[in-house]
């Protein structure tokens, strides 16, 4: 956890949602600071991703309050303090006819004023996420010439491209092979690390996760346990509630 | 094929007239086809032009110019079809077929209650440009320098909502205005479409440089400018031909469309085929 992650980024108190009349979170609470490295897991179904979009401000809660940097997600105008990484592309064209440089540029336009324009300072901004990344040697391809992780990538670069102070992924590795999932769980370590971006990676891989993450969300509908990897491995209401090999697995990474 | 030169076909100011005319539309036409052919709204060029003819209908009706009619109820029908995708949970494909037949269906019956109309409907359904006036060329140029105006200046929030229209929300872009524009530059487009090819062909200007384009281009910007080549290109060669061999203009622009289709399709798999 780094220095300063008691300032608060994000805070979520007391939230519901409900499609319809099914209910989906039930009076959700906890609380990111500044530096966090939240994993956020918990079986399908469980309200991860809605929980994403209420504080990306794609959905509104219907109880409770949500603050991002301070203001209610649907007023929030600081649009370039956030990188977001979808679990998937929606309508994903695969003929689109974009190259891998225009798609991260895109990632560029949540600072930039009318009319949005690249402009020359742009392009090491642009660079620098590509290499990062390691996308910059297919720059010029297009999108759907490539594999499902390099497309991965690509959309990954497109989120820090703006240097965000708070980057949001959705089951980011699961087009990913093993090694591939490594090295992309190594770019988010040393983002957070060096950059001091706060992360809140949604995933189902609570095994890798433990190994980077400094707190562990685990959701079910409602907030079932929050706070440090430490707190969970050792509580024994955990062990009770997910048995000893689950709690093992989440845990036996963490270093 | 022809001993008329296109240098002796410049010499009547009515090809003059066509060529400027259709040159615009024709741009208009082809950037505006990119963006919906990526949304998989490609049809809705069809469905509009379904209701340009009950827009005709009614300005025939009322004995008014039926293209200053046509434009404000084709921009409104453009919004209905945005409506109905958003309030109603339909698909593109099934709100455009909504307006599209209460488009025709009006227009038959603005048709048959008034007792037909004495004028030569053949034109608005299959377009003349030969036979444009000054006063449209100028509104068509008016209007295309505004459509174009829009595209160039929200080029990004086009570029970016077209391609993940969740991250362009997320990244402060207006989506639902943006999109409500592209709808309400659509509906004008496609009123001046139907002096060109008409109401039957419209959507072949919309669609065919477009797709031509995206069977060769190396980026999107790339793909805007492919499809406005190949979409302008088509238009001159298919007025100039449809003059010298005396056939239909707006039929004729529309298979030189698809044979610009067809070259690009063949070298892109040729290009493909030597590549593996």
């Amino acid at each position: 956890m780094n220095a300063n992650s008691m300032s608060p980024i994000l805070s979520v108190e007391n939230m519901c949602f409900s499609y319809g009349p099914l209910e989906v979170l039930h009076e959700v609470t906890f609380a990111v600071g500044r530096g966090d490295y939240i994993g956020l897991v918990g079986p399908n179904g469980s309200g991860k991703t809605t929980v994403i979009k209420v504080i990306l401000g794609l959905l509104e809660a219907g109880k409770g309050t949500v603050s991002l940097f301070g203001t209610n997600p649907s007023a929030f105008g600081d649009r370039h303090k956030i990188g977001y990484l979808p679990q998937k592309l929606t309508n994903f064209n695969p003929h689109f006819p974009a190259t891998v440089k225009e798609i991260v540029s895109l990632g560029l336009f949540s600072k930039k004023r009318f009319p949005k324009r690249i402009i020359k300072d742009d392009e090491a901004l642009i660079n620098d996420a590509m290499t990062l990344t390691d996308v910059l040697d297919i720059k010029d391809a297009l999108i759907g010439e490539l594999s499902g992780g390099q497309q991965q990538r690509v959309l990954v670069a497109r989120a820090i491209v703006n240097k965000p102070e708070l980057l949001i992924l959705d089951e980011p590795t699961t087009a990913l092979d093993p090694e591939a999932r490594e090295n992309f769980f190594k770019i988010l370590y040393e983002l957070n690390l060096r950059e001091n971006v706060t992360i809140i990676l949604v995933t189902h891989d609570s095994a890798s996760i433990g190994k980077y993450a400094s707190k562990l969300l685990y959701l079910d509908k409602k907030v079932i346990f929050y706070g440090s990897f430490e707190d969970f491995c050792s509580s024994e209401n955990m062990t009770h509630y997910f048995g000893e090999f689950t709690q093992h697995l989440i845990c036996h990474r963490h270093d | 094929m022809t001993d008329m030169d296109i240098f002796a076909a410049l010499q009547y100011a009515f090809i003059r007239r066509a060529f400027i005319a259709g040159s615009f539309i024709a741009l208009v036409c082809s950037i505006l086809g990119v963006l919906l052919v990526l949304r998989r709204l490609s049809l809705i060029g069809d469905g509009l032009a379904h209701v340009t003819f009950g827009s005709v209908a009614i300005g025939l009706l009322l004995k008014q110019q039926p293209s200053f009619v046509a434009i404000p109820v084709v921009m409104a029908s453009s919004l209905g079809i945005m409506k109905l995708m958003q309030k109603a949970r339909l698909y593109g494909d099934a709100a455009i077929g909504i307006v599209s037949s209460l488009g025709i269906a009006g227009g038959v019956l603005i048709a048959s209650l008034s007792g037909g109309f004495n004028v030569d409907l053949f034109s608005f359904l299959f377009g003349n440009i030969l036979a444009i006036s000054r006063a449209e060329i100028v509104t068509s140029i008016v209007l295309s320098i505004i459509v174009l105006s829009v595209v160039f200046l929200f080029y990004n929030e086009y570029f970016s909502t077209t391609f993940d229209e969740e991250f362009a929300r997320i990244s402060g872009i207006n989506v639902r205005k943006i999109n409500s524009l592209l709808v309400l530059l659509t509906g004008i487009t496609v009123v001046l479409t139907m002096k060109v090819v008409g109401i039957m062909l419209t959507s072949a200007l919309l669609i065919l440089p477009a797709v031509t384009a995206l069977q060769i281009a190396k980026s999107f910007r790339n793909t805007m400018i492919l499809s406005s080549l190949s979409g302008i290109s088509s238009v001159l060669t298919g007025i100039y031909v449809s003059f010298a061999l005396n056939l239909p203009t707006g039929a004729t622009i529309v298979i030189v469309n698809f044979l610009f289709f067809t070259v690009a399709f063949l070298s892109r798999h040729a290009i493909q085929r030597r590549r593996y």
